[in-house]
């Protein structure tokens, strides 16, 4: 058995809403103090938590699927840098850069080299 | 120490909790098969310490990403690939290969150019610069 694709379709669709997350914890940290009352009472960051648990519960899918390698899953999450990228962007106003467009052609890249070491489907 | 070295200590830590979290999240899937019921995922063992983990570590990141510049921190960050990929192989007898070591090479090589300081960027730290 090998890593499927629906395990791997799975990561893609946790990276995108881990993504989603990673904009509320965003807008969330500019009101963070350094005490816990501020922690809890700021509901950016509650959204933001809920949207990584419901990312999260995408990848313990795909790590579930009979075969499935975590040595090859986990480092498709990194797949969420493209996602924060464009909402970085699109929320923020941060500007696409050359070294942007740099970083994720290498992160795809390597992403892509991985799927070459996945072990080979024994059927 | 000083206030950075203690942040970069933490989020060292915090990719060692990661990491962890994953080999948990990894167990559950195992302990819980492919289409598990809701009510079954709530009362996982490794899924319930996994999250713990998971979260524990989130928090202690967004406290010291807060007051250090987060594109020097990426770098560190990305090493929380090479400890689950460790464990994959040390703990689940995952196959080791050339092409899994390079891509994550590559990957992490991806994150800290996307981290290093010429991707200046006014507008990525929310916070007053510390």
């Amino acid at each position: 058995m090998s890593t499927s694709l629906l395990s791997l379709f799975l990561v893609v669709v946790a990276s995108f809403i881990g993504s989603f997350g990673a904009v509320f914890l965003k807008a969330g940290s500019k009101n963070l103090k350094s005490n816990l009352k501020s922690l809890f009472t700021n509901y950016h960051l509650a959204i933001g938590g809920l949207l990584f648990v419901i990312s999260s519960l995408f990848f313990v899918k795909a790590i579930s699927q009979p075969g499935a390698e975590l040595s090859v899953l986990y480092p498709m999450v990194s797949m969420s840098y493209l996602w924060a990228m464009v909402w970085s962007r699109v929320f923020f106003g941060e500007p696409f850069t050359r070294q942007k467009f740099t970083g994720l052609g290498l992160i795809i890249l390597g992403i892509a080299i991985l799927q070459l070491g996945k072990s080979i489907r024994l059927e | 120490m000083s206030r950075r070295r203690k942040n970069l200590l933490t989020v060292l830590g915090c990719t060692l909790l990661g990491a962890g979290a994953q080999v948990l999240f990894k167990l559950a899937g195992t302990a819980l098969g492919p289409s598990p019921s809701p009510m079954a995922m709530i009362v996982c063992p490794p899924l319930i310490a996994g999250y713990i983990l998971y979260g524990i570590s989130t928090i202690l990141l967004s406290f010291a990403l807060r007051n250090d510049e987060l594109s020097s921190m990426y770098p560190i960050i990305s090493l929380t690939y090479v400890w689950v990929m460790f464990l994959s192989v040390w703990y689940f007898r995952e196959s080791l290969n050339f092409y899994k070591v390079l891509g994550v090479a590559v990957i992490m090589g991806g994150v800290a150019v996307l981290g290093s300081p010429g991707n200046s960027d006014p507008a990525k730290d929310g916070s007053s610069p510390s």
